[in-house]
């Protein structure tokens, strides 16, 4: 039994390990379409200024509002702009924005939630209070006022959708930790006389961390909603850059005559949401943290 | 009496693996029970023995299925039924008692009204008749004002009394067979005692058939008409009860029952090395080969069969029973230990320690003060001397885990002082220990899988205390590992493990070998071994004791088992509710003259013997709160004298043994009174 143990427990690197959860969420269905929706759209943004076959800005009267042909595989809009091109190329923005966004959210959320979740008392009071009055704003108005007074770029962008998509994350991580905290391990290392910081980031990380990614992950989708949101309203992404909820917001006043440069941004955001959903499901269950266990009758 | 009830046949049950292998957990077992017989199946963790009992009343896990076999209820079989005809036998033929019956009941629903719907579903008796008969139910489980007690919560209850109420919904269809999985386990001793008693007396009186499951050969020895004892999925011996246990012919149960601390003997119980096997590791010879000492190369090729041997009524699986025969002697042997010399300087001091878990009001916290009168822990005076190993002692609530916790700086306590080598006082608050101090003082945990932290291999656990303490990094703190390993007789292979990769034996190693690290002088033990099997149980006992004489570290060792506390410490606290009872050199504690607490502990350790039954003095009631004056032990006390139990608190009275006793009984007449 000695030696069976041995073989089977070769030490795996970090690599190995990461390919093994990709193999596990990727031996189901739905993780295998999520997986495969998310590495496409990565694909098509990171290729498709090479591959878009029109200037995405270059407007023509003659060409205003073609129906989808040979030419124009997806059609043209109102200004006489390739459809397909700026559809291909419309996700990019949108991907770099709210990746970085939810990274940004994760990190402070994630750290923030498991140091209230360590330390309780009143600070926990305190800074909970503070969360739970800004989730009561609602984040949409906030942003507008952000937005409007420090403008569109994506540096702006990037670290206000990261605060608002945070306090979310604080909660779940506050939770998970509160889970570990009653542990022994925890206990043993407080009684030793580790500091807090020694406690968060050896004893308390590891084992939260599934937990959070997951959260991230699904933050991720909903701040792809959220941008696409304020492009639509006219406060994302700036004309002409091609964008997803610009596309939408554009043309839907022309839907009844031409649904094509409506439909292709609405299967390009909402494929992708779903592929992220459908990915951050997968990986949930494959860390072994799935939420929908069933009883054991 | 010899109709039988119900019969395994070459029963198989196992599941496929990742890889597609079938690997079985149960393999070829097959057993009968008879009429008003009490079976009891033992095993280690692992065993098999709660599948088998499962598949009894037709249930097998989700994920597992039969391979091969079947399990005859009254000649039909119960893995072939459809879950409509389990349905009508379910409750009405065979009954089962959980584990834990707190659990098992419906928390928002009254008792009376849980038998009532356990009665409707399985008879077909109306209301007033219902009414009757759950009032006779609850009187036949011996539950204190039957009428009443239908009217109650299960919260309202103690975990005995829960136990009771689950034993009358079993009853409550009238069936023929009842599944007991380990009922005992999570009670205090004394309520364990009065439960088995209970069940011992409804099997008589009902002739109702029992399958009793549990790891506890005490527990079952007090129950059991018939033994079943299960390995690695198999039977390896099976017969009547008093055989089994007095003149055990298979090697495991020899020693297993050699692994038992006993109460009748001092010293360490002898260990079985290595560790069952995981299911399908085993592909030839006899599953026990490896812990086996009368292995020969026939067991390694060849794995035995079941073998009947008439003269004893037995089956056993073993080709060297034989050399077993007769050796019962042997049973009732100890390891002896080391006794530190009494002339050691006091380590740690306990000076009138009051601990409190009352919230402060908010107009007192303002005022910075803690307004309980009543504390959860109430002048606690104990020296305790370097080396030495201190028992605390008590059932659930008597406050022995919140000392060691208030000792180790978790806890504040409210009143009192402690004083670490040569009366230095140490902080109650942990941040105000210096770190010396923290290093001296080491914990060790009930159970190893929350005190290893899941995530780190055994090299992170290990390495931090020695970083945190000794600033060791590189080669230095690599060669300090694999140094502790090796005390706790752990290979150096074992570094790169995760917990989950261990058994519970290797884990609760890990964490000795933790506190160790840490080079400490005092280690507080919090019940270390009873999240463990009996075999492991001794093994750790016995590394313990041995790190202990050579290192010279001091043990505050906490725990309800008065045989493990008899087997390791020199001195024992006995504590009812917060307050000590009795307290002196160990060999004296298990001596009269006693406390009459200690008294009733002593009277309910259950031994893996039948002819040593269990002397039940006290109610098992269970207190909520310490009472407000007089004796912490009113309120159970069999020895009661009158007024002054409820008014005065006890004067130490010390015995000629040198243990000192707290009641308001002259020590003599007490002796008398005991005898």
């Amino acid at each position: 039994m000695e030696s069976n143990l041995i073989t089977e427990d070769k030490q795996k690197n970090k690599l190995e390990k990461a390919f093994e959860i990709l193999k596990t969420m990727a031996s189901k269905p739905s993780g295998l379409i999520g997986l495969t929706i998310v590495l496409f759209h990565v694909i098509l943004a990171l290729i498709s200024p090479y591959i878009a076959p029109y200037d995405y800005k270059a407007i023509s009267p003659n060409t205003m509002l073609l129906a989808p042909s040979a030419e124009h595989w997806f059609g043209t809009d109102s200004l006489g702009r390739d459809v397909f091109t700026r559809t291909i190329l419309g996700g990019r923005t949108a991907l770099t924005v709210t990746f970085f966004g939810s990274l940004i959210a994760l990190l402070w959320g994630g750290l923030l939630g498991i140091f209230c979740g360590l330390v309780g008392g009143k600070i926990d009071d305190v800074v909970m209070r503070v969360v739970d009055a800004f989730l009561s704003i609602p984040w949409i108005l906030a942003m507008l006022l952000i937005v409007s007074l420090l403008g569109t770029s994506t540096e702006v962008l990037i670290p206000a959708l990261g605060f608002f998509y945070g306090k979310g994350i604080v909660r779940v991580a506050r939770a998970a930790t509160h889970d570990v905290i009653a542990k022994d391990f925890i206990v043993s290392a407080r009684a030793r006389g580790h500091s807090n910081m020694s406690i968060i980031w050896n004893e308390i990380i590891p084992n939260v961390r599934d937990a959070i990614l997951v959260e991230g992950a699904m933050r991720w989708s909903w701040m792809l909603l959220g941008f696409s949101s304020l492009s639509f309203l006219g406060f994302g992404v700036s004309p002409p850059t091609p964008d997803w909820g610009l596309m939408i917001s554009n043309a839907r006043g022309l839907m009844s005559f031409a649904y094509w440069s409506v439909i292709a941004p609405i299967v390009g955001l909402s494929s992708l949401i779903i592929g992220i959903n459908l990915t951050a499901d997968a990986f949930a269950k494959a860390l072994g943290i799935d939420r929908s266990t069933k009883a054991p009758v | 009496m010899n109709e039988i009830i119900e019969s395994v046949k070459n029963l198989s049950i196992g599941f496929n693996s990742q890889k597609g292998k079938q690997i079985s957990i149960l393999r070829n077992v097959s057993t009968n029970i008879k009429k008003g017989e009490t079976v009891g199946i033992v095993g280690e963790s692992g065993s098999g023995k709660s599948t088998l009992a499962l598949a009894m009343m037709g249930y097998i896990k989700q994920g597992l299925f039969p391979l091969t076999g079947e399990c005859l209820f009254k000649s039909e079989d119960l893995l072939k039924m459809s879950s409509r005809q389990l349905e009508k036998i379910r409750g009405r033929k065979i009954a089962m008692i959980p584990q834990n019956a707190g659990q098992a009941l419906t928390p928002n629903l009254k008792i009376g009204y849980q038998i009532d719907e356990a009665l409707r579903l399985h008879t077909d008796l109306n209301k007033t008749e219902r009414d009757k008969k759950i009032s006779e139910l609850l009187n036949k489980v011996r539950l204190p004002s039957p009428e009443a007690m239908a009217f109650r919560y299960p919260h309202e209850l103690s975990g005995g009394q829960q136990q009771r109420v689950a034993v009358a919904m079993a009853l409550a269809g009238k069936p023929d067979l009842l599944l007991l999985d380990e009922p005992t386990t999570g009670l205090d001793v004394t309520t364990q005692a009065h439960v088995l008693e209970l069940l011992r007396f409804i099997a008589k009186d009902t002739r109702t058939s029992m399958i009793y499951v549990s790891h506890d050969l005490g527990a079952i020895a007090q129950v059991s008409d018939r033994i079943v004892v299960m390995y690695a999925g198999e039977i390896v011996l099976e017969g009547p009860a008093r055989k089994i246990l007095k003149e055990p012919i298979h090697p495991y149960t020899y020693g297993l029952l050699k692994s038992i601390p006993k109460l009748s003997l001092a010293g360490l119980p002898a260990s079985m090395p290595g560790s069952q096997p995981q299911p399908g590791s085993i592909n030839e010879g006899c599953s026990f080969y490896d812990r086996c000492n009368l292995a020969n190369d026939n067991c390694k090729k060849n794995s035995p069969g079941l073998e009947h041997i008439k003269e004893l009524d037995t089956n056993v699986r073993c080709f060297n029973y034989k050399e077993l025969i007769n050796q019962n002697n042997n049973l009732q042997t100890s390891i002896t230990k080391k006794t530190n010399n009494s002339e050691a300087n006091e380590v740690l001091k306990l000076k009138d320690v009051s601990i409190s878990y009352a919230k402060q009001k908010f107009f007192d916290q303002l005022l910075n003060k803690i307004s309980d009168q009543n504390p959860t822990v109430k002048d606690i005076n104990i020296d305790i001397k370097k080396g030495e190993t201190i028992a605390l002692v008590g059932e659930s609530g008597s406050g022995k885990s919140t000392i060691l916790k208030s000792i180790a700086g978790l806890l504040k306590t409210k009143d009192g002082q402690i004083k670490f080598e040569n009366d230095r006082i140490l902080s109650s608050d942990l941040k105000m220990r210096n770190p010396n101090d923290l290093r001296a003082i080491q914990l060790i945990f009930q159970n190893p899988d929350e005190s290893l932290n899941p995530n780190h291999t055994v090299e992170q656990i290990l390495s931090q205390p020695l970083k945190l303490y000794f600033n060791l990094s590189g080669e230095e703190l690599k060669k300090n590992i694999i140094d502790l390993l090796k005390k706790v007789r752990l290979g150096e292979f074992y570094m790169s493990r995760y917990p989950r990769q261990l058994s519970g034996g290797e884990k609760q190693r890990v964490a000795v070998a933790r506190a160790f690290a840490a080079k400490p002088d005092i280690i507080l033990c919090d019940e270390v071994t009873s999240a463990l099997d009996v075999s492991v149980q001794a093994a750790v006992l016995n590394l313990l004791q041995q790190l202990k004489e050579d290192l010279g570290t001091t043990y505050v060792f906490v725990s309800h088992d008065l045989a493990v506390v008899r087997a390791i410490s020199d001195r024992v606290a006995v504590l009812y509710q917060g307050r000590l009872c009795e307290i002196g050199p160990s060999q004296n504690v298990y001596k009269f003259p006693s406390h009459p607490y200690t008294e009733v502990l002593l009277g309910a350790v259950l031994e893996p013997d039948p002819d040593i039954k269990p002397k039940l003095v006290a109610e098992d009631i269970v207190e909520e709160k310490p009472p407000e004056k007089g004796c912490s032990f009113q309120g159970r006390c069999p020895r009661k004298i009158g007024d002054i139990c409820n008014s005065e608190v006890p004067p130490w009275q010390i015995g000629e043994n040198g243990n000192a006793i707290r009641c308001h009984i002259n020590i003599e007449e007490l002796a008398s009174l005991q005898q």
